[in-house]
């Protein structure tokens, strides 16, 4: 058993994060104001931004810039693409995906929201939840990010009163909850005069929570791994052939989801075969128990054929597998998704062919109706999708887990990443997926 | 599940969390082995430089006990620093692996390249680096860079295509969703791939620091012989300085990036450990390119700029 260092109980963890909201809803202030007060933003960077603004004639340092990187982004004053922000306190190091709020960009979101274990979604205390506030709220459903924030913005502009901030935060709340989101912590703020950001609002003594950097910083950011489903999927095979480890065939890979010890009865996937650990290296340091996101190298105590893209699971519970993805894909390129369409499907470290069968429906985010049959799903589409796979997969609920239940298609001809997909039913499905659980056996 | 005993940290919910560090470093070996499993012939480049020497050192965890099976390319500005050349040469030699030099020196001899006013040799590093890769046909190309360099790196993603002619164009990028990282590419493009996107420069040193890593000699405080120009310490040597103007002075300094010497400089410092340098960085009111780079400086977009156009 590995035992826990103090250097390693002393060290910060990591938070990944990312941010929704509209043009006006004052995104970039926040994040701005985030960077700014939590002293993250350097000397040389305000300079920068400040000479910027000067020659463009504005007044005050436009903190918008500190965020907006490209030519293009900056001639247009509008952020096109997700970005990525670090900054640290003492209690914990952030990554912070700034994804831009236009509706086209839609893609961008889903993009950020996909390694975020928090969302933070702005909403104009003057305007109350909108359509674009049920839009990210979706998705942030639809991705299953586990903390979701509601950061009412601009309290200043409606003097500070709790009756307007409760309005909203009920609201949202009952709307999240109804699309599953598991947690929401709602938050007044003025990212602008700076209250209830980093510092505690002197203006709103009513609120007695937590700012949104407090609450960045102590928010769980694992989970469970006692209800886990353990997945390692094969990234490599490691055989070193040298005088010193001339039978060492270790096979390499970042655990999925869950932990695996040494003697663990385990069993291969696609091929089904079983076998037990005989061992786990930690990066070069064998260790009794590995668990996710550890990369690591597993020995088998069997000489059987694992190759990439093979699936190591607990041999008690085993996804099952199939050639009939059933799952709801948000659809990021530029050409369509169609019915006939052939694609490669990366699911883990898997690529296999595949075809798209049916698209039953697509998703109006506005209203969360179904569009029965479009035909075709094009640039920031969410629909359901049925795709037939050349060859079986081990595929997991989505809603089990995010990453041995998520995939991506692609186009053959010219490598464009097509498509996010997530597997299993979601609060889009027109009607509840009959449970593969009752077909296939799942004993859990 | 057989019980673990841990204590649970403040905020982490489980004692399954992981450090900050060990976090990054598993992320960084994820991209590591995706591109050995998907790509014929991948190379690291490798200058010497602390984010080249952390790149290495997570490649030979990534794979232990066996080799890395990555070979290493330089690109030699013909202006480096000799400890910096010393260092490479070692680590090199120790750990049995293959390097490429392209060498901007023989495309300035040959006509090909020609010197710039201002001396600095930077921006002339792409040519001999793309046809470097053209050449040898290297189809992922290994990069060092990080997201909180500068602000158009913050919008690269972790694998980053590239055309023919190398080109990065940000308006076409492809989402990159979960972990999911897809290096399709036509023959004749190639991956750049940045398996430190997401450390900071702080998260390096602190690394370094835990692991032990050596490195070269200029990163920690020395004596050196320097003169200031545009507001940075240069060092002085057969390069092009010091001009008729400018004065050369002995200072403590050490160096928080290394590159080509006529636009790479030193900081004045005395930390001469890693915890000092540790501590200097935490304290430091200035980014690593802003308080070093000259080349940075030229315009508001020159990264970006010089990425469109087959740079790293």
């Amino acid at each position: 058993m590995s035992t826990t260092t103090t250097e390693e109980l002393s060290a910060t963890t990591l938070l990944r994060f990312a941010t929704a909201g509209s043009v006006d809803d004052g995104k970039s202030t926040l994040v701005g104001r985030l960077l700014h007060d939590s002293k993250s933003v350097l000397a040389d960077q305000l300079e920068a931004v400040e000479h910027a603004s000067r020659s463009r004639g504005q007044d005050a340092p436009d903190l918008a810039l500190l965020t907006d990187g490209l030519r293009a982004e900056r001639e247009q004053g509008i952020t096109i693409d997700v970005a990525y922000r670090y900054f640290a306190t003492p209690r914990r190091r952030f990554i912070l995906a700034d994804t831009p709020g236009h509706v086209q960009y839609t893609r961008n979101m889903v993009t950020g929201a996909s390694t975020a274990e928090l969302t933070v979604i702005l909403v104009d205390a003057r305007n109350g939840v909108v359509e674009q506030t049920r839009r990210h709220a979706a998705i942030a459903a639809l991705l299953r990010v586990p903390h979701v924030v509601l950061a009412v913005n601009k309290m200043d502009l409606v003097d500070y009163q709790e009756p307007v901030f409760a309005a909203i935060a009920e609201e949202f709340t009952a709307y999240a909850t109804e699309l599953g989101v598991p947690e929401v912590t709602a938050i007044p703020i003025s990212a602008l005069a700076g209250d209830n950001v980093v510092q505690a609002s002197a203006n709103m003594d009513w609120y007695g929570g937590p700012t949104v950097l407090e609450h960045l910083e102590t928010v769980p950011v694992s989970h469970d791994l006692a209800h886990c489903h353990a997945r390692l999927p094969v990234q490599y095979v490691i055989r070193p052939q040298t005088a010193e480890h001339p039978d060492y065939r270790g096979y390499a890979g970042q655990i999925a989801a869950g932990s695996f010890h040494v003697g663990e009865q385990v069993t291969i996937l696609p091929s089904g075969r079983g076998t037990r650990i005989s061992g786990i290296d930690l990066l070069g340091k064998p260790v009794d128990v590995a668990w996710t996101t550890q990369s690591v190298t597993v020995l088998l105590e069997d000489d059987i054929d694992v190759s990439r893209g093979d699936l190591i699971v607990p041999s008690k519970d085993a996804p099952p597998t199939t050639q009939d993805v059933e799952a709801t894909v948000c659809h990021v390129a530029d050409q369509p998704l169609t019915v006939g369409h052939r694609v490669l499907l990366k699911h883990g470290t898997r690529t296999v062919k595949a075809i798209v069968k049916d698209i039953p429906s697509r998703l109006t985010l506005d209203d969360l109706s179904l569009h029965p049959h479009p035909g075709q799903l094009v640039a920031n589409d969410i629909g359901r999708v049925k795709i037939r796979t050349a060859e079986p997969l081990p595929l997991d609920s989505y809603a089990d887990s995010r990453r041995t239940g998520s995939f991506i298609l692609i186009d053959p001809s010219d490598g464009t990443t097509l498509t996010a997909g997530m597997v299993g039913e979601s609060f889009a499905a027109p009607e509840p997926v009959k449970d593969e659980a009752e077909d296939d056996g799942w004993d859990f | 599940m057989t019980a673990i005993v841990a204590t649970a940290e403040e905020g982490t919910g489980t004692p399954y969390a992981l450090s900050h560090l060990d976090s990054l470093e598993s992320e960084a070996v994820h991209i590591f082995r995706e591109v050995a499993g998907e790509f014929e012939r991948p190379v690291i480049l490798f200058s010497g430089g602390k984010d080249s020497i952390l790149m290495l050192h997570l490649a030979l965890k990534a794979f232990a006990p066996a080799a890395v099976p990555f070979s290493l390319l330089h690109v030699d500005t013909g202006h480096n620093f000799p400890e910096v050349l010393e260092y490479r040469d070692r680590v090199v030699a120790a750990h049995g692996l293959r390097l490429h030099v392209a060498s901007v020196q023989d495309y300035i001899d040959r006509g090909v390249l020609k010197e710039r006013p201002d001396g600095t040799r930077n921006p002339l590093q792409t040519v001999p680096l793309t046809e470097k890769i053209q050449s040898e046909r290297f189809d992922a190309v290994f990069g060092g860079g990080r997201r909180d360099e500068e602000k158009a790196r913050a919008k690269e993603r972790v694998f980053s295509l590239r055309d023919e002619f190398s080109q990065w164009d940000p308006r076409r990028q492809r989402p990159e969703l979960w972990n999911l990282y897809n290096g399709r590419h036509a023959p004749g493009e190639h991956v750049r791939v940045f398996p430190l996107s997401n450390w900071t420069e702080l998260d390096v040193w602190q690394y370094i620091a835990r692991e032990g890593i050596e490195l070269p000699e200029i990163y920690f405080a020395h004596e050196r012989e320097v003169f200031q120009r545009a507001g940075m310490w240069l060092t002085a040597g057969e390069w092009g300085g010091p001009r008729e103007n400018e004065t050369v002075v002995k200072r403590q300094v050490r160096y928080r990036t290394v590159g080509d010497m006529s636009c790479t400089g030193a900081v004045d410092s005395d930390a001469t450990t890693l915890d000092a340098v540790i501590a200097e960085i935490a304290a430091s009111r200035l980014t690593e390119r802003g308080a070093t780079r000259a080349d940075d400086k030229l315009s508001e977009a020159a990264m970006e700029d010089r990425k469109r156009e087959g740079y790293f």
